[in-house]
């Protein structure tokens, strides 16, 4: 089965760039040509972000640009349909969809991972789905569509659960950066979010890990990749496309500002 | 009581469970390792026990209702949960998780709050330990329930609004589920009903308990039986109607009557009826019903009544709804005014809107003069005064 994350880590397999949109914002249907924007730009992966109306996990920036996206008529079976033709601008980058368990409920975890699977999306991140729930109800689905979930690891997550967590998935870790929501401030303690990347890398994991959470600009995400292949960036991007004029002049802004030099000049520990 | 017991996992049927993200992982999982186990030790349940009766002020009175039996065409007994210290039920529950908290090693105390009630239980335990207290509350539950915002302010408390969405319960809840995602080590977060990520709604039914534990020896010492016809709660979140049915939950003669918040009705779009508007859906870490639009996006309730005005129910609720073990009933915003006033007049007793909505259930239940009633009079209604005042023409 193709899996266009063990692809691109062929390929490239450190300072890689995952960006984050709200689908359906800032207008209703930016989504597909923004994404193919910051692919463009140089983006490696990108995530999706579905709409909800109670973010739990998401800072102000998400909460506003989920509500905006709402009030633009955005809809979860809107966006599966509209993600059809993203094959054909996009082929090789590897696309996530994230969000909330609850609408992904209402249109059925099957019918759900059939319409993703069909659009070609390669993983799925549902931070409210725990891992116990994902492996007992949801992989053999996940399976058959050939997704893939993506897990999120905290600086309180067990040694233990973070090798479960591996176990469970081909795609990458997604290493929240410290405590908060996303789009937080996280660089207040650096020393112990270094301390705790660097820990995680020593443990010899299958997958790669990628760093999210308040990384911003170009120097929080050199930070991140020094102790992992790559950095997830959201609330920045979605702040730097707040009232842009033109969102896609500003996302190619955006992407060129973190990637004006190579990244990561100390290769990960894997 | 086996049925009504969650799962391991905790389930109650197809409802309830844990769906919380990995950074609430730590917490909740300490959680669920450690309270049966507290809960069951000797020097807490000392400490509970005494806190219950000499700070709390329990056992609250069985009051025999003459004047609403009189009225209703049955026998009514109130619980008296309104003269429990800070005036609601809420504080049995806060009571037991302070101490909880401080067997836990946390220092910081959160709590959502919706009339306000749980907001005062968790600030006035908080100032009783010496704990750090902050407590989230909907902008428009901080305006309608000015009393008990001062009340938090005077005990200490900082309370912090919520802006997003409603501005009420559901928001609150998602502040300061935020706030412990932020702060994972050492916070604990007081949930004030039996709602969230299991084993909150198991938690906070066990420490509400007491008041049916309270009930049933009650009704014995007045009519040599423990058993009454029906009893009767509303229910927000469903903690005090918890309470009052836990030890009735495997007496089959007794018959539960849960009763909601119709808003102006239940065919309008403002209602927080949740069991005959809602869907089974996802909320605050919990599966059970919910009131959602097609999409899955959870749709604003309303009620008159903040400490109803929430678009789920616990997990345990819904079960009862789902099997039909329990009797939902829901009232509108004006028969709840009137029941507070009739209440006020007849009895003396000025209940809080919430547990006016129970008051009001008795006019549709179709009593016969045979039936004893248990109806749980929640909490006390100083902080709805000004709304009383103003709806029914007062001022
Ligand atoms: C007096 C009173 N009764 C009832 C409620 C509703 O909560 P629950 O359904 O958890 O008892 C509240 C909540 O604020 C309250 O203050």
């Amino acid at each position: 089965m193709q899996n266009r994350f063990a692809d691109l880590l062929a390929r490239k397999p450190q300072g890689l760039l995952n960006l984050y949109i709200t689908a359906g914002y800032p207008g209703r249907h930016d989504t597909v040509p923004l994404l193919r924007t910051l692919a463009e730009a140089g983006a490696d992966i990108l995530e999706i972000g579905v709409p909800f109306s109670d973010p739990l996990a998401d800072g102000p920036v998400i909460q506003q640009t989920s509500a905006v996206a709402l009030r633009n008529g955005m809809t979860l079976k809107a966006l599966l349909q509209e993600l059809r033709g993203v094959r054909e601008v996009l082929p090789d980058t590897p696309l996530l969809l994230m969000g909330y368990l609850n609408p992904v409920m209402q249109l059925g975890m099957e019918e759900f991972c059939r319409q993703a699977s069909a659009a070609g999306i390669d993983g799925v991140i549902l931070p409210d789905l725990p891992a116990e729930e994902y492996a007992e109800f949801y992989q053999d689905t996940f399976r058959r569509y050939n997704l893939r979930p993506v897990f999120l690891v905290t600086p309180q997550t067990s040694e233990a659960r973070i090798r479960r967590l591996d176990e469970l998935t081909d795609a990458f870790l997604y290493l929240v950066s410290g405590p908060g929501l996303t789009g937080g401030n996280q660089t207040a303690d650096q020393g112990a979010q270094q301390a705790y990347l660097q820990r995680v890398a020593a443990l010899n994991l299958r997958n790669p890990r990628l760093v999210g959470f308040g990384i911003a600009d170009k120097a929080s995400f050199e930070q991140a990749c020094q102790h992992a292949h790559g950095a997830i960036i959201g609330s920045a991007l979605l702040r730097a496309l707040d009232g842009a004029a033109d969102p896609h002049a500003a996302a190619r802004q955006f992407v060129q500002g973190i990637r004006t030099t190579q990244p990561a000049s100390t290769p990960a520990t894997s | 009581m086996s049925h009504y017991q969650p799962s391991a996992r905790g389930y109650y049927g197809q409802f309830g469970g844990a769906f919380i993200p990995e950074m609430l992982y730590p917490n909740v999982e300490e959680l669920r390792e450690q309270y049966l186990d507290i809960l069951a030790d000797e020097s807490f349940q000392r400490e509970y026990q005494l806190l219950l009766r000499d700070y709390v002020g329990r056992p609250t009175p069985l009051f025999k209702a003459e004047r609403l039996s009189q009225h209703f065409g049955a026998t009514i007994y109130l619980k008296r949960e309104d003269l429990c210290h800070t005036g609601a039920h809420k504080v049995n529950n806060t009571v037991g998780q302070i101490l909880l908290a401080e067997r836990l090693g946390k220092k910081r105390i959160i709590a959502e709050t919706g009339a306000g009630q749980h907001g005062v239980a968790t600030a006035t335990v908080c100032a009783l330990r010496g704990l750090e207290c902050i407590v989230y509350m909907g902008a428009v539950d901080m305006e309608r329930q000015k009393p008990n915002v001062a009340r938090m302010r005077m005990l200490g408390a900082e309370v912090r609004a919520a802006v997003s969405g409603s501005q009420t319960l559901k928001d609150a809840t998602n502040e300061a589920i935020r706030d412990w995602i932020s702060n994972p080590t050492d916070t604990h977060y007081i949930i004030g009903s039996v709602v969230g990520p299991h084993p909150y709604p198991d938690l906070v039914a066990r420490l509400q308990a007491v008041i049916s534990e309270e009930i049933r020896r009650q009704l014995r010492e007045k009519t040599g039986s423990e058993l009454p016809d029906y009893v009767v709660a509303c229910v927000g979140g469903g903690s005090n109607a918890a309470g009052a049915f836990y030890h009735y939950l495997d007496e089959p003669a007794v018959k539960l009557v849960a009763v909601e918040a119709a808003g102006h009705g239940v065919d309008t779009d403002k209602s927080a009826a949740t069991s005959v508007l809602g869907r089974p859906g996802i909320i605050h870490g919990s599966r059970t019903l919910l009131m959602q639009d097609e999409h899955g996006q959870i749709t604003e309730p309303h009620s008159i009544s903040a400490g109803l005005d929430y678009p789920g129910i616990g997990p345990l609720h819904a079960f009862l709804a789902d099997s039909k073990r329990a009797q939902f009933l829901s009232i509108t915003d004006a028969d709840a005014l009137q029941a507070a006033q009739l209440c006020s007049r007849l009895e003396g007793i000025i209940p809080a809107l919430e547990s006016a909505h129970a008051i009001a259930a008795l006019q549709v239940m179709d009593l016969k003069p045979t039936d004893v009633v248990v109806l749980n009079l929640s909490g006390r209604g100083d902080k709805d005064l000004e709304t009383y005042l103003r709806e029914l023409h007062l001022a």
